[in-house]
């Protein structure tokens, strides 16, 4: 009994020991909760809802790209991909295996999508092939029960209706590149596509609108479990054009397989109405991501259709350059339309022979002939009275030498040489005999087609100093109204110099001696001015010019002339320019001439037939000539 | 004396047995169960399944255990107690080693409504083999290292192989339980000196033993940055849960983190943590004091006991609760590394269930039979 009760001493000593201890430890507990949800709690509560809430961008719809009577020329899709969401599936090979016997899965797009799928989590889906055709999506459908994990998802992509027609005109859009990132958060999304090229990139910002956000709650794995938060993005802004598609088209497959450039202004407005560069490419293949040998075959393509020509290829304008030559003589007073020069075939400057191309030369001839049947001597004549800082001077009042600020990534401004230009350049001074090369639109002279369409609207417009442009307005809201473009200032040529080239470049069509006889325009109102141009792109030799010229035909391509047309239509009261350059063409009046002619009977036929046609975008702008 | 006396006799009738039980006791349990059966239906998105409803089944059947356990005379579990020790051990062994002769994997014995473990049995186990082997000490005896010996190697056994499975929390818990009736015994606190020394000697030998993750727990522990997407991920995620929680929690059913699957472990060894970001530091402190108050009450029943066995015994399963509950808590609250020990009567699993309401059943059992004096080899007292 003794030990008993020692035994229960000790025992309750020891319990309230132990009890203590107990107690200690539970204030401990108790002071940790305090600590955590009454001192930090601030802290911990910004920590939760960061875990919880996240940030994701909706990307906006791109805006359209319109003609100038509305018609769509850039749409967005509906693109269909298959994806693969590996954790609703137990084997993703055999998932693949059973999806080949409806699409093609390539070797290639198995490793990498198997390699997305070890990287990425479960939930996320892996693009098995993107831009499915309907077929295939509804036969995916179909088979939907064999082929676990397996979705259909849709997004947006860009379409070109009218694929290489518009091409050059629309640019196109790509994948963000990584040095192009920076700023933007919706460049980061995958799959977002910018501008890359054409109106796509000049006005991408427009076009790619502001980004949306949504604020959604996400679980620990990062799966969204609902929406907290929307807002809604700008969609891009719809942008409309100065070009009519139904001339873009004609002018673009009139130019055919031809390497080269036409363009089509209006030349009281500048709007470019048609503006093609052929080959062209096609710019869906950019979106839908080309194939390793399209590309090659793109880049390697000596005719380089992904050049657009028209502002960025750089021709001699040959003999189109006759009318700023006789100008820059007109306005010196070294000559009068009446004025005329002796051609006998070619002209001797010094120990140098300079060549009409006419064996065997024109006989006397006055400004009119001179411009009519493009004689070469009668301009190296007045080009050496004049003297290329006078031509130079006129060229740039036309146009010439100088970018034209049009709306475009990139264009290139040519080349109008002078004294100054060539001292600073090569260190050697002018020689005469260049002025004589110039006076017929060779040597250094360089001008795009889109220049030389300016320079001819610039002679027909009466003088003015029209610069081109592709874009209308540009509006979010359609409804809105772009300010008119003011009239253009005047460039200071006097109307009966203006008159008398214009009366020349009529005759070039329209006399019977005329360069250009064979394309003349025959409707009654319809019929067109214009210039042909002859552009040799290798120097003839002596011998070879003894023995006769050999024909373009018998040359290789690459050595054939360059054939150019500037021209403008109706005569009776302008309104359409027109250039049109083709590569090694051959002859200006045998190949380039044609193509101008029909493209400018297309154009008065559109305008004429549909004289109610809405929207026109520079309806204020344009000249009190316009008949249409 | 006699008259006072009347529990004294062997024989107390089922009706006099039912009118001791601590009923209140038993209210308690069930309240605690019940908040733990709410927190189970919200860590199911508002469904009773899939862990409610079962948790539900499992208090249900381990209550009718416990009762059972505690109306049986206290002598007859005082007989039995080196039997289920050793029983206890075999299943342990059985488990342990039939991993590599045929039953897979398992570590448990499948009852149908739960699976055992038989190293969550031995908790309880221990605590009673010791209580019995103590019993029979007088103070002489405890007092002298050899009588320590036994159980010593009652305690290291199943320690060993628990600790082989390996399972650090479980192991602990053994070793603080039986450390804690050693202590009760009145064995020499010199002797707790030593093995202390001898433990913290020995640390760096038993570092070489723990297996790669065990160690990661223990520097994650030390510092929870050192890998926030690991196992560090758990311990800051709780704390998160916890912090924003507050003072009145996010409501039930509204915790941000656990809905959302940043909480790992919910229903189980983190439930704590969901409780307290739903009701804040008031829910907490509730559940807190409610322990408390069934801590309270063991150690009520232990003071009134007047078998050693029946005192050793009731403070022996309230100190297992006790770890049960504290080491859940600072755990979750990173004040421990993590050990994997379920919060008592909410974390769902059935095997904890039925270990702590087998244990409850003793500390009832103690109770009805506080006034049964017990000889030392389990007889009726010689006095």
């Amino acid at each position: 009994m003794q030990r008993e009760n020692e035994r229960q001493k000790v025992f309750s000593r020891r319990a309230a020991i132990l009890g203590g201890g107990k107690l200690v430890l539970l204030s401990a507990l108790v002071g940790r909760m305090y600590y955590l949800q009454v001192v930090e709690s601030e802290r911990y509560a910004t920590l939760a809802d960061e875990n919880r809430i996240n940030l994701r961008l909706l990307p906006p719809p791109r805006g359209h790209i319109v003609d100038r009577f509305g018609r769509e020329m850039a749409v967005n899709q509906q693109n269909y991909r298959a994806v693969l969401i590996s954790e609703r599936t137990e084997d993703a090979e055999t998932t693949l295996d059973a999806l080949s016997n409806i699409i093609p899965v390539g070797e290639a797009d198995r490793r990498r999508i198997l390699k997305e799928i070890r990287r990425k989590r479960g939930f996320v889906p892996i693009t098995i092939r993107e831009n499915l055709r309907w077929k295939d999506v509804a036969r995916i459908e179909v088979n939907i029960p064999d082929l676990p994990g397996v979705m259909i998802d849709e997004g947006q992509s860009r379409y070109y209706p009218y694929g290489r027609e518009t091409a050059h005109v629309l640019g196109y859009v790509a994948a963000v590149s990584e040095n192009e990132t920076a700023g933007d958060p919706l460049l980061d999304l995958p799959g977002f596509r910018i501008g890359k090229a054409g109106i796509e990139k000049v006005h991408d910002l427009a076009l790619r609108g502001a980004s949306g956000s949504s604020q959604v709650e996400v679980n620990a794995l990062g799966r969204v479990i609902r929406e907290l938060n929307r807002q809604e993005g700008q969609p891009g802004s719809e942008i409309t054009l100065t070009i009519d598609l139904e001339l873009q088209r004609m002018a673009s497959d009139r130019m055919g397989e031809n390497s080269g450039a036409a363009v089509v202004v209006d030349i009281h407005t500048g709007d470019v109405l048609a503006m093609a560069s052929t080959p062209a490419f096609d710019p869906n293949s950019f979106n839908n991501g080309m194939s390793a040998e399209e590309w090659k075959g793109l880049i390697s393509n000596e005719k380089s259709p992904l050049t657009n020509k028209a502002v960025n290829g750089q021709y001699s304008p040959g003999s189109t350059y006759k009318m700023a030559v006789a100008l820059a003589a007109l306005e010196k007073g070294v000559i009068t339309p009446e004025t005329t020069f002796f051609c006998s075939g070619s002209v001797r400057l010094g120990n140098a022979e300079f060549h009409c191309w006419k064996k065997g030369g024109h006989g006397t001839v006055d400004l009119k002939r001179g411009i009519a049947e493009s004689c070469d001597v009668y301009f190296y004549e007045t080009a050496k009275r004049t003297g290329i800082d006078r031509i130079a001077e006129m060229s740039h009042k036309l146009g010439l030498g100088r970018p034209l600020g049009l709306d475009y990534p990139k264009e290139h401004s040519g080349l109008i040489p002078d004294r100054a230009w060539k001292k600073k350049t090569t260190g050697v001074a002018w020689q005469q005999g260049e002025t004589l090369v110039a006076g017929i639109g060779q040597g250094y002279v360089l001008a795009t087609p889109m220049q030389l369409a300016i320079m001819t609207a610039r002679l027909a417009n009466g003088g003015y100093a029209v610069v081109p442009h592709l874009t209308g307005a540009i509006r979010a809201d359609v409804s809105a109204q772009d300010a008119p473009p003011g009239r253009p200032n005047s460039i200071g040529v006097p109307p009966e110099h203006l008159n008398a080239v214009l009366e020349a470049m009529s005759d070039v069509v329209n006399s019977p001696r005329g360069t250009a006889r064979g394309s003349r325009i025959k409707e009654p109102g319809f019929e067109m001015g214009g210039k042909t141009g002859t552009v040799q792109v290798r120097r003839i030799t002596k011998a070879e010019r003894e023995q006769g010229v050999r024909k373009n035909e018998d040359l290789p391509w690459k050595f054939r002339d360059h054939a150019i047309f500037v021209g403008f239509a109706p005569i009776s009261a302008p309104r359409y320019a027109v250039a049109v350059v083709v590569e090694h063409g051959g002859g200006g009046s045998k190949v380039a001439a044609p193509i101008a002619g029909d493209i400018l009977l297309e154009a008065q036929r559109l305008n004429a037939a549909q004289p109610g046609r809405t929207r026109q975008v520079s309806d204020a702008a344009k000249g009190p000539a316009d008949n249409g | 004396m006699m008259e006072l006396n009347r529990f004294n006799r062997p024989e107390l009738t089922l009706r006099q047995k039912l009118w001791q039980v601590q009923w209140m006791f038993v209210l308690l349990l069930c309240v605690t169960a019940t908040i733990g059966f709410v927190m189970l239906y919200s860590a199911g998105n508002g469904k009773f399944d899939p862990w409610s409803s079962k948790q539900i089944i499992r208090f249900g059947v381990s209550l009718a255990l416990m009762l059972a356990v505690a109306l049986t005379d206290i002598r007859v579990w005082l007989r039995l107690s080196y039997g289920i020790y050793l029983l206890t051990l075999i299943l342990l062994i059985a488990v342990e080693f039939g991993g590599t002769i045929g039953m897979g994997a398992q570590r448990w014995i499948d009852l149908g409504f739960i699976n055992l473990q038989p190293s969550e049995l031995m908790k309880i186990a221990l605590v009673l083999v010791l209580a019995r082997y103590f019993h029979g000490m007088n103070m002489e005896e405890t007092g002298k290292a050899r009588y320590l010996i036994p159980p010593l190697v009652m305690v290291i056994i199943p320690t060993a192989l628990v600790l082989r499975q390996p399972d650090l929390g479980t192991a602990l818990m053994l070793l603080i339980a039986s450390s804690v009736v050693f202590f009760l015994a009145g064995v020499r606190m010199w002797k707790f000196g030593v093995v202390f020394l001898g433990g913290l000697i020995s640390m760096p030998v038993a570092w070489q033993f723990l297996k790669g993750y065990q160690k990661e727990r223990v520097l994650t522990f030390l510092n929870p940055e050192r890998d926030s997407l690991g196992s560090g991920y758990h311990i800051i995620q709780s704390k998160i849960a916890f912090g924003s929680g507050g003072i009145s929690g996010k409501g039930f059913m509204q915790g941000s983190q656990s809905h959302l699957n940043f909480l790992p472990e919910k229903q189980t060894d983190f439930i704590f943590t969901m409780l307290a970001e739903e009701f804040g530091m008031a829910g907490g402190m509730a559940l807190l004091g409610l322990y408390a108050l069934l801590l309270a009450y063991g150690y009520a029943i232990a003071m009134r006991t007047r078998s050693q066995f029946g005192r050793l015994l009731a403070l022996g399963v309230t100190s297992t609760f006790f770890l049960y509950v504290f080491i859940n808590m600072a755990m979750v609250m990173g004040l421990i590394p993590v050990v994997g020990v379920p919060l008592p009567l909410i974390s769902y699993g059935g095997t904890a269930m039925v270990t702590l309401m087998l244990g409850f059943g003793f500390l009832l059992g103690v109770h009805v039979h506080r006034d049964t004096s017990i000889s030392h080899h389990g007889a009726d007292d010689e006095f």
